[in-house]
């Protein structure tokens, strides 16, 4: 590479770098700008164009606005379920397939399964597995003589519903992770570990787990901001619907409802930029964490 | 004797665990195969008597299934293209030329990758309901053309080839285009691969943004295609597994052959966060 910065250099990159930045420009710097606007909007008539001026009423909607308060609460309780379910599955089986050498690519294979099917199709899959009279799991169930559960049309069942869906979907992805991260750890930190006597707990308490901070940590957000963008789960398993009287309805459905059937587009954008500075916060909370806590690089 | 028994359970432990992972694949198969008698019977039928392949006929017939497959097809193979061609011209300039504003414009476009996509739905439908881009391939299309994270994988690979290459190449009288066609793309033709291969799984499973952008039954992808066959469907879940496996089995081909380069990808943008 040329040491100096060169016109040459730069009237050259910028027909490289041109198709690039026209799409992007178009489709995600320019509606990063307008939508923290249209967010700010007050009496925005889509029709017309008109703004009447820019305040926060679409925020005190959202601040009055049950149905979001449901949206929020409701994803809380997603990632904060799926998340360390599916992180502490996986980091299980993980260790188990870095254990075995035979069928391992085997295993590896079906346990990634799920993260290259298309969302949709499998959740109406589990819409028929979870399917009250002729579902395979109240069928397993009524076989340990539980009774028949109303998984998908009861309020209580559709929230532990989706999520099991969603651990079972994101498993794959967060153990393929982890075994990229097993496999960065030398064996020696193992074998000095055995020569002081360690037992298996022990290696894996003072040996993998610190080493695996950083995969660990990484995983986490990878998780939790998936997780809070949930909606393809939850449009599909209810067939279009946020759940039984909206008992799943996220933050990303609420969008979507404001803004494709209620075409308020000013309290959609307020909602969407909501979520934005919760996955922010989480992020930046997070790489303090790391740099706080996590000292084995 | 305990060495055997212990690795005896992890594999009982691993199996049960696949067999989780297994079943709703096999029974999404298995009913697409049955009866509409055998798929609602109970105790539910493990095997279906004689194996109803009509069932994908008449999916097709109840639904333009064949419509939505070409439109997913084409939508996946110009977007990937496109995207292909805009990371590697993109990462070639900010992994070789030394141009004025660089690093303000590579950390704008970082930037952008901390933003969720779901909030500039909003603008982009604006954007495109004013081009009168609605229900055209175009809706489908131009927006995925260029990705970020493709220019991110793309340039770290390139920055990884010998700065030689280049001024041997430059002493020969090879130009940059021709030297990036004919000497960096084929030197970085598995991330390249990669990039690729996540790129038409991600295209071809896209849900939100087809499904607000398409209400014509004719342009439809398969995914929105097959949730809007839920209610045509109604409770034929022997037609509605047919369906799915239909949507699903592509992408499971797909993968069984770019396995290694899928697990490369995800181990690689993992690692490196």
């Amino acid at each position: 590479m040329q040491n100096k910065k060169t016109w040459k250099a730069t009237f050259q990159a910028f027909w490289y770098i041109l198709p690039l930045f026209i799409i992007i420009g178009v489709f995600n710097i320019y509606p990063i700008i307008k939508s923290f606007a249209m967010a700010f909007y007050d009496d925005f008539n889509i029709f017309s164009g008109e703004i009447g001026g820019y305040g926060l009423t679409n925020f005190e909607t959202l601040v009055s606005d049950e149905e979001f308060a449901e949206a929020l609460m409701n994803t809380f309780v997603y990632v904060l379920f799926v998340t360390p379910i599916s992180i502490i599955l996986a980091l299980a089986v993980a260790i188990l397939l870095n254990n075995i050498k035979r069928l391992k690519p085997i295993f590896q294979s079906i346990y990634f399964l799920p993260f290259v099917t298309s969302t949709v199709a499998i959740s109406i899959v589990w819409r028929w597995l979870y399917h009250s009279e002729y579902g395979l799991i109240n069928y397993v169930l009524s076989l340990f003589g539980i009774d028949t559960i109303n998984w998908l049309t009861n309020p209580d069942w559709a929230m532990p519903a989706a999520i099991i869906m969603a651990i079972w979907k994101s498993l794959g992805f967060n153990i393929l992770l982890f075994l990229v991260g097993l496999n960065n750890i030398g064996k020696t930190y193992y074998d000095a570990a055995k020569i002081d006597g360690a037992n298996a707990w022990q290696r894996f308490v003072n040996v993998t787990v610190p080493l695996l901070g950083p995969t660990i940590f990484l995983v986490s957000i990878i998780s939790i901001i998936n997780n809070f963008k949930v909606f393809d789960e939850i449009y599909a398993l209810f067939n279009g619907q946020p759940g039984p009287s909206n008992s799943t309805i996220t933050v990303v459905y609420y969008l979507y409802k404001k803004f494709y059937t209620e075409f308020d587009y000013g309290v959609a954008s307020a909602s969407g930029i909501v979520l934005f500075l919760i996955i922010f916060v989480i992020t930046i909370v997070q790489i303090w964490f790391n740099k706080r806590f996590v000292h084995y690089r | 004797m305990a060495q055997i028994s212990k690795k005896t359970l992890i594999y009982i432990l691993l199996g049960l665990g696949a067999l989780t992972m297994i079943i709703p694949f096999y029974w999404m198969i298995a009913t697409s195969l049955k009866t509409a008698g055998e798929a609602t019977a109970m105790p539910p039928v493990w095997w279906p008597g004689s194996m109803q392949f009509s069932n994908y006929v008449e999916a097709f017939q109840v639904a333009p299934f064949g419509r939505y497959l070409l439109n997913s097809v084409f939508v996946t193979l110009l977007s990937t293209i496109g995207e292909v061609l805009t990371a590697i011209l993109a990462a070639f300039a900010f992994a070789r030329l030394n141009f004025y504003g660089k690093d303000i414009l590579f950390a704008l476009l970082l930037a952008t990758m901390m933003v969720p996509g779901e909030l500039l739905i909003i603008p982009n439908f604006v954007t495109l309901a004013n081009l009168d881009w609605i229900n055209t391939y175009m809706a489908l299309i131009v927006p995925w053309l260029a990705s970020v994270f493709s220019v991110f994988i793309v340039k770290q690979r390139f920055e990884s080839i010998s700065d030689n290459l280049y001024y041997a190449a430059k002493i020969d009288g090879c130009s940059d285009f021709r030297f990036l066609w004919q000497v960096l793309v084929p030197l970085s033709r598995s991330s390249i691969i990669t990039m690729v291969v996540l790129k038409v799984i991600g295209s071809w499973n896209a849900f939100l943004w087809p499904l607000l952008v398409t209400n014509a039954t004719e342009m439809r992808t398969l995914p929105v295609g097959l949730q809007s066959f839920t209610t045509e469907a109604g409770t034929r879940f022997e037609l509605l597994m047919a369906a799915s496996t239909f949507v699903i089995v592509p992408m499971i081909v797909f993968y069984m052959i770019f396995q290694k380069y899928i697990i490369k990808g995800i181990a690689n943008t993992g690692t490196k966060g």
